[in-house]
């Protein structure tokens, strides 16, 4: 009886959008495309129904918004489509709506006014798709620059080097004759310019973009002429800088010391992720997922398997990974996250002005857990492990490698042993020490209480995720919001600060190194008991064909929730290759949160502010 | 730097093996040239850019701290100015939006300066290389001393790489003015710096997007080059062997000789008897 529940009591998915239903018959309607999920939204009343859905039915978390250009499908209509899950912050599944367009003029409004974490993500949309979003009061290009000839994510732009549309390239195989993508171009190199280019108009605006849309009200142009008298003053930080974790550009105006503005500027990295992996076959995406957050490439390769399990479990012929599989999974990922929030904890103790000492000792402890992913996976920081089913290989019986002498011998050690040894020993150890040098600091305390607050609701409202959001009190962890693999059978907590400023993201963060300790050694006799069982389901398939349809799977990670989502269409016997494949990046999407966070702050703090958010550039820019 | 941490200079590390000193001396006395002595000092203080662009930045950041640690080779201290630097280590994928301050960088680079292109991406591209964004390897625009591949390299391999640049330097001279180009008469010149367009404008290639941009406007093919059609791959056979393969057919061949047959039987007999008793082998 589905009229009878009120808006507020619907629990699961489906009562929520049989209410949202019936409250807009006629707006909202479901997607009935084979393997779809959720409901497609009448455009016009996009900001309306989606007000309803974050302040009655309670989705209040925007987690991931992201176009899809159905342009050249067989049997689909050609149109743009924004695609956005929400999610309640008290836990629980998806509710996924979607937005359509036509392709030329695209327009849907913008939702930043509901969920101001849309924000980025719909200029990233601009950006790749060419869908406009009015109401945004800043919709630029972000990850190109402002210029940029068209929009490189429509199916019907082709790249400089394109070649096919799908790979196996038929130059490459089976007949082997290869070329250099170079030697096709005109110009040899990787550009082109449209037919009627003039060279002669040719002015790089890229930089004054930035300025005029901050409104500085300042011509850049004749700032050295002797008219100014403004009294603020314009900085750049980056894109090399030594405290922006790499290729990251932030430009402030500053009143005196103070920050008025921060505008950040990112792209310097963007390194086609997207595009390239809706080129790619299935699994040749699983090496391309390290390079995006590449300080926990285990924990990424997680969210991408996921996802395509998702996907094929929808078909006949799938076989959910082994528990032992699991097993090794959670194993990785969990120190994973220890090797990234060491190097994050380093870093920001490098962004205070300590510089380097901290970061070496951090460094040390994970250069450790680095030999054991050596000597599994075959390397030491993309790791490329995990398999649609299972993993690559199984855990060694010994750590053996001669290129690493320690004390003039070669290493050659039992792998359990290693792993005992570290889990229980080594790592608290450590841990007990740095906290006992940091956490009562005084330099670090009166540098960091107080200073990039951030709290529990605006934290929730810019979608920010991981330790940011939960250092705000928000005791928001995808491990227990949505569990996935074998977390819900192991016992940990999810630790939260209270005021939500550095200081407590720091906290956060060595607790969960702690919590991270408590799983691995719920883990050590699970991998001892299951020691010679299939790591595999099923028989190793290379070639995957996934089932129409589209899947969202996301994980915590280390910066936080990372999310997947892909689409398959095409082909009705199964698809060799995403037709979409976007990457809900959490270093992005905390991002947008910088600006508001360092108002008023000194100019100082905010390296010390970007640090704490612990981005990451190549999952930023993608 | 290095010379710091020892107890005294090893004269041994100056001296030129062309003149020759007698084994007693060897150690406290050196004979050398000028050249020499100015790459060693060079070569031992190399200190690059602090300058991180993607993953193969964190392999730099390993081989920079304790565990491998290439303050060992005269190159502890990175600066994060390009003003202080003598080697910019471009450590990543180089896309077109950053290409433009990397040249910038390189420009305000004071002489002599190297360039090592660490890791895939920025020798060639990379897995990126098919991406729009991205500049297929560093080297399109700017002279790379030495590459080191990997994705990423390990640190030992980059340490590899320096130590390769550290040789290269030892072998340069002050006489041969192609080696010390910044010796010359005058400023040397900058590279121009890339312009961003609808797509990144190499200044230095101006002339052939003008001859392209004509063809687009006769409506002839632009941009693109035809290739040659795939080659058939064809084994390379000479005369000789030839001739060879056609009296070999040209002999019937004859069915095997009854004694060779024979032997061949029994060795394979023995061989199996041989296998039956070492198993293991
Ligand atoms: S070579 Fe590999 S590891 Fe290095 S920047 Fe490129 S993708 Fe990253």
């Amino acid at each position: 009886m589905v009229d009878q529940i009120a808006p507020e009591q619907t629990h699961t998915i489906d009562e929520a959008i049989a209410v949202l239903k019936q409250r807009f018959p006629n707006v909202v309607s479901d997607d009935s495309r084979p393997g779809y999920q959720g409901v497609v939204i009448e455009k016009n009343r996009l900001v309306e129904v989606a007000t309803y859905i974050r302040d009655q039915l309670g989705f209040d978390y925007l987690s991931s918004a992201t176009a899809v250009d159905y342009h050249g499908l067989e049997g689909s209509t050609d149109h743009l489509e924004m695609v956005y899950h929400s999610y309640r912050i008290s836990g629980g599944s998806a509710l996924v709506f979607k937005a359509q367009t036509e392709r030329e003029q695209a327009e849907i409004p913008s939702l930043i006014d509901v969920w101001p974490g849309a924000d980025f993500q719909e200029r990233e949309a601009w950006d790749l798709y060419g869908i406009r979003f009015p109401g945004h009061p800043n919709l630029r290009r972000i990850l190109l620059w402002e210029g940029f000839g068209g929009h490189p994510m429509r199916k019907d732009w082709k790249e400089p080097y394109y070649e096919q549309e799908h790979k196996p390239f038929e130059s490459r195989w089976p007949a082997g004759y290869v070329f250099r993508a170079e030697e096709k171009n005109a110009y040899g190199h990787n550009v082109q310019y449209p037919a009627d280019f003039d060279l002669s108009r040719l002015k790089d605006t890229s930089d004054e973009d930035v300025y005029n849309s901050m409104g500085l009200g300042v011509d850049v142009q004749s700032l050295g002429g002797d008219d100014i008298s403004t009294d603020r003053l314009v900085v750049n930080m980056g894109p090399h800088h030594p405290s922006t974790h790499g290729v990251f550009r932030m430009v402030m105006t500053l009143n005196g010391e103070t920050i008025d503005q921060l505008e950040p500027v990112m792209g310097y990295l963007h390194r086609n992720h997207e595009q390239i992996g809706e080129r790619n076959t299935y699994i040749q995406n699983i090496p391309f997922t390290d390079r995006l957050d590449y300080l926990s490439s285990m924990g990424n390769n997680h969210g991408y398997v996921l996802t395509i399990e998702q996907l094929l479990a929808k078909g006949a012929r799938y076989q959910p990974p082994t528990y032992r599989a699991e097993v090794i999974r959670v194993l990785m990922v969990e120190l994973q996250r220890i090797v990234s929030h060491l190097w994050s904890v380093g870093f920001l103790l490098n962004d205070l002005g300590a510089f380097f000492t901290p970061m070496l000792y951090a460094n040390n402890e994970r250069e450790k857990i680095l030999d054991f992913f050596e000597a599994t996976a075959g390397s030491r920081l993309m790791c490329n492990y995990m398999r649609f089913g299972g993993v690559f290989k199984d855990v060694p019986e010994r750590i053996y490698g001669v290129a690493n002498y320690v004390n003039d011998r070669v290493r050659d050690v039992d792998t359990m042993e290693f792993l005992t040894a570290m889990i229980n020993e080594r790592l608290p150890r450590f841990l007990d020490e740095y906290e006992h040098y940091l956490l009562d600091n005084e330099i670090i305390k009166t540098r960091c209480i107080g200073v990039g607050v951030i709290p529990a609701d605006m934290a929730i409202a810019y979608s920010c995720a991981g330790p940011l959001l939960r250092a705000s009190g928000v005791p928001y962890d995808v491990r227990r919001a949505e569990p996935y693999s074998i977390y819900p059978e192991l016992d940990f907590d999810i630790p939260t600060g209270e005021n939500g400023d550095i200081y407590d993201r720091m906290v956060v963060r060595l607790k969960e190194m702690r919590e991270s300790l408590r799983i691995l050694r719920q883990i050590l006799p699970r991998l001892e008991s299951t020691k010679g069982e299939s790591i595999y389901a099923g028989r190793r398939d290379y070639n995957v064909r996934a089932p129409l349809g589209e899947s969202y799977a996301r994980v915590e990670n280390s910066k936080g929730e990372l999310g997947f989502y892909v689409v398959s269409a095409g082909d009705p016997k199964g698809t060799q290759n995403p037709w979409r494949y976007h990457i809900r990046a959490p270093s992005f999407i905390n991002l947008t949160a910088l600006g508001p966070m360092s108002k008023g702050h000194k100019v100082a703090d905010v390296v010390t502010i970007l640090g704490s958010i612990d981005i990451v550039l190549g999952e930023t820019d993608r | 730097m290095a010379l710091t941490t020892q107890k005294e200079l090893d004269l041994r590390q100056i001296h030129d093996t062309e003149f020759p000193l007698p084994d007693e001396i060897q150690g406290t006395l050196a004979v050398t040239s000028l050249s020499r002595i100015y790459n060693w000092s060079r070569r031992s203080s190399m200190w690059p850019l602090l300058f991180g662009l993607a993953c193969c930045a964190i392999e730099m950041i390993g081989m920079a701290s304790s565990r491998f640690d290439f303050s060992r080779f005269g190159m502890e201290v990175m600066r994060a100015s390009p003003r202080q630097s003598d080697l910019i280590i471009v450590s990543g994928t180089v896309t077109k939006k950053m290409v433009v301050p990397i040249v910038r960088i390189y420009n305000q680079m004071p002489e002599p300066k190297y360039i090592l292109a660490m890791g895939a991406c920025a020798s060639g591209g990379g897995p990126f290389k098919e991406g729009y964004n991205v500049v297929s390897g560093i080297d399109k625009y700017l002279p790379v001393d030495v590459y080191v591949p990997g994705c990423p390299p390990t640190p030992q391999s980059l340490l590899y790489g320096l130590i390769a640049l550290q040789k290269k330097i030892d072998g340069q001279s002050i006489a041969n003015a192609d080696d010390v180009p910044w010796y010359g008469a005058g400023p040397s010149e900058p590279t121009p710096i890339p312009i961003l367009g609808p797509d990144i404008i190499d200044p230095r290639q101006m002339d052939i997007i003008r001859r392209q941009a004509e063809y687009a406007a006769q409506g002839k093919p632009y941009g693109v080059r035809e290739l040659p059609p795939p080659m058939e791959i064809k084994k390379k056979v000479s005369a000789k062997a030839a001739a060879l393969a056609a009296a070999t057919v040209a002999a019937a061949p004859e069915p095997l000789d009854e004694n060779r047959l024979k032997r061949r039987m029994e060795a394979l007999e023995r061989r199996r008897a041989f296998a039956t008793k070492n198993p293991e082998v």
